[in-house]
């Protein structure tokens, strides 16, 4: 097998490949670095790295060769190279967020999800770049410089997982992991031409995400194809007890191409609150994952505005009437406060954020800066050149909706509508829908310094943040290219109903084939 | 005169540390007296990603102690974050509660007035948080340090309603509620090592007026008498104050205890906005009602059920009950030395003399405590049927400490069973009035008085074997 193989190949085919003993661990992991060489991804080029080491790769590879000769079960991602956004803690590269604050800072301790990849048999080689503490849509916000587009360098790569979707954009890993808290994961994969999921809130521990904003927070997974997002899903999906927001749901089988295998039947989880003497409540099995048929799948006129560009707007009506040649039937449908989605959002997470990045004090770890004038001054210092822009941007936001006097003004009010979001996203699900589908941005990737205004490019979010607000799973799958650039189509399930979602994306994505790049 | 004058309103918060193995939010040890920061991990260091999980035996002592103190227990409570920075505060926000707390209303009767009605205290919530981290500013010159041992410790805030009137019910307040709260075994509930710790507010009014003064907060109190001596302190100057015209301004007053007065601190409370939301990284505490009901059924008796109870069935009085129930675990003693031996006045004289002096002179626990109640109920039924002496009852309970073995063994490996036989008394009484010719010739001759010195040196010459009531029919015989 030679490089250009691995920059095709599925994660699925190259565990097997590794299992079978065809590959080497060692050769995959080389490929992948080669192949960031080759296509310029350092800090000159796309600049998606923050940290990687190839010697300390090599060392992990030789470990997974033990595990592969005495031939335990090493997992369903047995030597998948996998890039890891940088706010997620992993042991043996640093952590920085994307931050001046973090600079050099390495976690004593790995995130769950991060361990997990590594449990199934997955290689760690990269820590990839993102805007400041995920606040952002285009990766122009790292203190490390921006991350360019693979499909053109001009353009950004979204953001905040701009890394992890450059990552497997240009061919270097099949998996990467991001984060969302409005969108982080599904717009930069829609600009990237790759898939991006972003699961229910609860469905993967957080135990280890560098927290933005807690309530919205969530890994999610970057794939070069829906099979890679399910694996990746997957291999990390579950309970923590290290997190007590994660869900005790079990988590089915996500892939629906490796067939024949029907998804277990699913427990309720617990999403009200942690409870002592609970009982779980079942979920009617799912439905029958080889055809669409019998799916419904709901069509908002929120999401498809006149504004709404009419390269994607085609895109997505094509994606629409596949679904229709599969089985499905589609329905308008309404979800009428998401127009509200951008104001809240842009009250609830600077609010999490302005106290979450309090620990940011120059005390403990990271940057100090003392211009030895005593505490406040050490504060001080230390925060205003530690943090960017935008970050301190969104602390004084945060910082001022939650004072004295305005809390009920915008904090209670904004989580008074978020939960009436919450409520379109249930009444639509509980009335026959399955899925929704909606574009998963509303313009293609945009030229690196072309959006200067804050809250023009937050309405890059206003497809995606509602399904972190309403904390269901959303998928993005590429529908097409709009002026030679790629876009995305969403996919919006219920709670914890990844299998649905999936089922309908690798539809989708098998119904467009090469389409979906055209 | 000011008392006159003004009446003192005073409502107290009261910080105390739950008895758990670990941490509110992680798995560190919450033992006091560790190194620096080794008691510490990236939860409670709050590096970037860690995230809080509850500790479930901290929900469990709350509870505990705020259904001991008559709250009702809310089914739904809420964490939330009170933000400030403090070098000492790792995650730049303390997990507390706030609009939803653990516990409300409830109330303890510390007491009772001249009508003799009960003096009761509301309380108006029991909240859990967590600790914070320790600043050492005195150690090393010109930087301070940070010890992060304590900081996720649980506590419970424990707020009164501002119905105490006098500096004397605060301090009755204080030890009732410690009381309650070792019987509960919820806590250490000790100020020197910071497991119970003060703060109180105060106002002035003249009496009659419903509306409250303006009021104060007092913290930096280490003792129980400190809090009193604060309160009268700031009592004093706030009279002053309205008696010379002034206003009382809010503020934070740190007690000075060398001097005797209070100062005000140098950080403005008030002047704080801590911006308190509900903390995302933990859900609401659900508690299950039947868990609540089962918590309430399996709480000890506490201090006033069990102090009338024990009046009703040992007919002790209402001081001694209190020095008794002071200590739990001496209750319990007593309790079971009285069960065997059914006699309360007896077993109460032995347990607060004897076996406690015996307890202060060993610094021993009453738990490890050598004589067990029925060894102890034992010796109490010999000396009541006559079988030993008291004064020999002594002694036996001394052999009994050093040796272990039962009272009766003791009594007669040592000799000591009374001796109750005419003629062995007899023999002594002779003796006696012959070794001590002076008084035996004065008290023939019907100076009465000297019969109890006499009784006294026969005690002494049999050892305390002698039944003194033979003794002293004898004597009389022989005086004629």
């Amino acid at each position: 097998m030679n490089v250009g193989d691995f920059t095709r190949l599925g994660a699925a085919a190259i565990s097997s490949s590794v299992r079978s003993g065809e590959t080497t661990p060692t050769e995959v992991v080389r490929a992948a670095f080669e192949r960031a060489r080759d296509i310029g991804a350092g800090a000159d080029g796309l600049n998606i790295f923050l940290h990687s080491d190839e010697d300390a790769s090599a060392e992990e590879t030789r470990g997974l060769r033990k595990r592969l000769d005495s031939a335990t079960d090493v997992g369903i991602l047995a030597g998948v190279p996998v890039a890891i956004k940088d706010n997620i803690a992993s042991l043996g590269l640093p952590t920085t967020c994307g931050s001046r604050i973090l600079a050099g800072y390495v976690s004593p301790f790995e995130a769950t999800a991060v361990t997990r990849l590594r449990a199934n048999g997955a290689l760690i080689i990269a820590k990839t770049n993102m805007d400041e503490f995920a606040m952002g849509s285009s990766t122009e916000n790292s203190a490390f410089g921006p991350t360019r587009n693979p499909h053109d360098v001009r353009c950004v790569p979204g953001g905040s997982s701009g890394g992890s979707a450059a990552a497997v954009a240009a061919g270097i890993t099949p998996i990467a992991l991001g984060s969302e808290t409005g969108g982080s994961v599904r717009q930069p994969a829609a600009f990237c031409g790759v898939v991006g999921v972003k699961p229910t809130y609860g469905r993967v521990s957080r135990y280890g995400l560098v927290a933005f904003a807690s309530s919205l927070d969530q890994i999610g997974v970057v794939g070069r194809t829906v099979d890679d997002a399910a694996l990746g899903l997957e291999a990390i999906a579950g309970f923590d007890k290290m997190d007590s927001t994660s869900s005790d749901a079990d988590v089915p089988i996500y892939r629906v191409s490796a067939l024949g295998k029907p998804a277990p039947e699913a427990r309720a989880p617990d999403t009200e609150a942690m409870r002592i003497g609970r009982s779980p409540i079942p979920l009617p099995p799912p439905p029958d994952a080889t055809t669409l048929k019998g799916i419904v799948i709901g069509k908002p006129k929120e999401y498809f505005p006149d504004s709404l560009d009419p390269a994607i707007k085609a895109h997505c009506e094509r994606a629409l009437d596949h679904f229709r040649s599969m089985g499905a039937t589609i329905r308008d449908v309404s979800l009428p406060r998401s127009p509200l989605a951008i104001p809240v959002y842009y009250i609830l997470a600077p609010a999490e954020a302005s106290s979450n990045l309090a620990r940011f004090d120059g005390v403990r770890y990271g940057l100090r800066v003392d211009p030895g004038s005593g505490l406040k001054a050490m504060y001080g210092a230390t925060r205003s050149q530690g943090f960017g822009p935008e970050v301190t941007r969104r602390i004084l936001l945060g910082t001022y909706v939650l004072s004295a006097g305005y809390y009920d003004a915008y904090y209670k009010k904004a989580q008074a509508v978020r939960t009436l979001i919450a409520d379109d996203f249930r009444s639509v699900f509980t009335s026959g829908v399955h899925a929704i589908f909606t574009p998963t941005t509303p313009t293609p990737a945009f030229p690196v310094g072309a959006i200067s205004d804050p809250y023009e490019m937050y309405l890059n979010d206003i497809f995606t943040v509602t399904a972190n607000l309403a904390g269901v799973p959303a998928i993005s799958v590429p529908i097409g290219r709009v002026r030679r650039l790629p876009v995305g189509g969403q996919i919006i399930t219920a709670h914890f109903d990844e299998y649905t979602m999936f089922r309908v994306a690798y539809a989708l994505e098998a119904a467009l084939g090469a389409e979906a790049h055209q | 005169m000011s008392r006159e004058r003004y009446e003192m309103v005073v409502g107290l918060e009261v910080h105390v540390q739950l008895k758990t193995r670990t941490k509110a939010f992680c798995a560190c040890s919450a033992d006091f007296g560790a190194p620096p920061n080794v008691n510490t991990c990236p939860v409670c260091l709050a590096l970037p990603g860690a995230l809080p999980v509850l500790n479930e035996h901290a929900v469990e002592l709350a509870t505990r102690a705020a259904l001991g103190l008559g709250c009702q227990i809310n089914p739904i409570s809420v964490f939330a974050r009170k933000n400030y920075f403090y070098p000492d505060l790792p995650k730049g926000y303390q997990i507390s509660q706030f609009d939803q707390p653990l516990a409300t209303g409830g109330a303890v009767a510390i007491g009772k007035d001249e009508r003799g009605t009960d003096i009761r205290v509301g309380i108006t919530r029991v909240h859990m948080e967590e600790d914070a981290g320790k600043s050492i500013h005195d150690r090393y010159p010109g930087a301070t340090a940070i010890d992060l041992n304590r900081a996720g410790v649980p506590l419970i805030e424990i707020v009164s309603e501002p119905d105490i009137r006098t500096s004397a019910d605060a301090g009755a307040y204080l030890r009732t509620l410690k009381q309650i709260l070792q019987y509960l075994d919820v806590s250490d509930v000790s100020m020197e090592e910071g497991s119970l710790r003060v703060d109180a507010n105060i106002s002035v009014r003249p009496p009659g007026q419903t509306k409250l003064g303006t009021k104060t907060e007092v913290k930096n109190m280490n003792s129980f008498s400190a809090v009193e001596r604060a309160l009268e302190a700031e009592y004093d100057r706030q009279c002053a104050l309205i008696d010379s015209g002034g206003r009382v301004e809010q503020q934070t007053l740190l007690w000075d205890g060398g001097r005797g007065t209070v100062r005000p601190s140098r950080t403005k409370e008030g002047s704080h906005d801590y911006r308190y939301f509900p903390e995302p990284d933990l859900r609401p505490l659900i508690l299950d009602s039947k868990w609540i009901e089962d918590t309430r059924h399996d709480l000890p008796e506490l201090p006033d059920a069990r102090k009338k109870r024990l009046a009703l069935e040992y007919g002790l009085s209402s001081a001694e009950l209190d020095q008794l129930l002071a200590s739990p675990d001496l209750a319990e003693y007593f309790e079971a030395v009285a069960r065997e031996s059914k006699d309360g006045k007896g077993s109460y004289n032995w347990v607060m003399g004897e076996v406690s002096a015996a307890l202060r002179s060993s610094d021993n626990d009453i738990r490890q405590f050598r004589v067990r109640p029925a060894d102890l109920a034992q010796l109490l039924n010999l000396v009541r049927d006559g079988t030993i002496s008291h004064t020999a009852g002594k002694r036996v309970f001394a052999l009994m400490l050093e040796t272990g073995k039962p009272a009766a063994q003791v009594a007669s490996d040592e000799g000591l069973l009374q001796v109750g036989d005419q003629d062995a008394i007899a023999v002594w009484v002779d003796e006696v009035l012959t070794e001590h010719p002076d008084e035996a010739k004065r008290y023939l001759a019907g100076e009465k008085k000297l019969q109890g010195v006499l009784v006294g040196f026969v005690m002494k010459k049999s050892k305390g074997r002698a039944d003194p009531k033979r003794v002293n029919q004898l004597l009389s015989a022989r005086a004629g």
